[in-house]
C-alpha cells in the first residue's frame, strides 16, 4: 500500500519536473512546478513529517509560485526564448553530463540497500517536537532566518524604490 | 517499508532535471523554477534521512532551507523585474554586463 502511494506520487512528481522543463510557456512551467510541489509534500507526509507538509505548500505552493506567476504575468514574458541561442553546443554538453549524474546514481543506488524508510516511531517530528528542537537548540539559527527574510524585504523595497 | 535509495534516487532525479533546466533553459525565470526545483529535491532528500535515523534535526534544516529558498525567490524576481525594464528581456543571454 505504502510503496503504490509512493510509486505514484513519485512518477507524478517526475512527470511535473519534466513536463516544466520542455514546457515553452513559463505560465505552463510554473504550474508544472507546483504539480511537482504538491507531490512532494504528499512524499513529506509519507516520510512522516506532517510540519513539513504544511510549510510546503503553504511556502512553496502557495507564496512562491504564486510570485511566479505575477511576475510571469506582470513582465509578459511568457513566451520569451523564441530566437535561437547563439550557444548552441550546450544542449548536448548538457544532456551528456545529465545522463553521467543519472549513471553515477544508478551505480551507487545499485550498492545493496539494506535501510528502509518506514513506521519505526510513530511521531518522532510531530509539530511540538519541532517547535520545543527549533526553540531551544536552534534558536540562533532562528533568529538569523527571521533577519534574512528581513533583509530580504529591505533589499526588495530598495531595489525599486524610485530614484527621485 | 520502502528502501531509502528510492527516495534518494527519486530525489537525484529531480535534481538532474533541475540542472537540465537551469542548463538548457534560456529564459531567467525557468532557471529561478530549475533552481526551486533542485532546492525541493534536496529536502525531499533530508527529510528522507531524517526519518531514516528518526532524527528531527534535519526536518529544522529543510525549514531553514525552505525560509532562504522564500528570501532567495523575492530578491531574485525583483533583481530580474529591474533587469527587464532595462532590456525588455529575461533572456540570460543578453545578460553580459555588470553595470546596471
Amino acid at each position: 500500500m505504502e510503496l503504490v502511494l509512493f510509486s505514484v506520487t513519485a512518477i507524478v512528481a517526475l512527470i511535473g519536473a519534466v513536463a516544466m522543463l520542455i514546457s515553452k510557456n513559463a505560465v505552463h512551467s510554473a504550474l508544472f512546478l507546483l504539480l511537482n510541489f504538491g507531490a512532494i509534500a504528499v512524499l513529506y507526509l509519507l516520510l512522516q513529517a506532517p510540519f513539513l507538509f504544511a510549510v510546503q505548500l503553504i511556502v512553496y505552493a502557495g507564496a512562491i509560485i504564486v510570485l511566479f506567476l505575477f511576475v510571469v504575468m506582470l513582465l509578459g514574458a511568457e513566451r520569451d526564448e523564441d530566437e535561437a541561442s547563439n550557444l548552441r553546443w550546450q544542449t548536448p554538453v548538457a544532456l551528456v553530463m545529465a545522463a553521467l549524474l543519472v549513471g553515477e546514481v544508478i551505480y551507487l543506488l545499485m550498492t545493496p540497500a539494506t535501510q528502509t524508510v518506514g513506521e519505526q516511531a510513530q511521531s518522532f517530528a510531530s509539530p511540538t517536537q519541532i517547535a520545543q528542537s527549533l526553540f531551544s537548540t536552534h534558536l540562533f539559527p532562528f533568529e538569523v532566518a527571521a533577519f534574512v527574510l528581513l533583509t530580504a524585504l529591505i533589499g526588495v523595497v530598495t531595489l525599486h524604490q524610485r530614484r527621485s | 517499508m520502502i528502501p531509502t535509495a528510492m527516495y534518494i534516487g527519486l530525489s537525484a532525479l529531480l535534481f538532474t532535471i533541475g540542472v537540465l533546466g537551469v542548463l538548457l533553459r534560456r529564459s531567467a525565470l525557468m532557471v529561478f523554477m530549475s533552481v526551486e526545483l533542485m532546492l525541493n529535491s534536496a529536502n525531499l532528500a533530508l527529510v528522507t534521512f531524517a526519518n531514516q535515523w528518526q532524527s528531527v534535526d534535519a526536518q529544522i534544516m529543510v525549514f531553514f532551507v525552505i525560509t532562504v529558498a522564500a528570501a532567495e525567490v523575492a530578491v531574485g524576481l525583483a533583481l530580474l523585474v529591474m533587469i527587464f525594464r532595462q532590456k525588455r528581456t529575461t533572456n540570460i543571454d543578453t545578460m553580459t554586463s555588470l553595470k546596471g
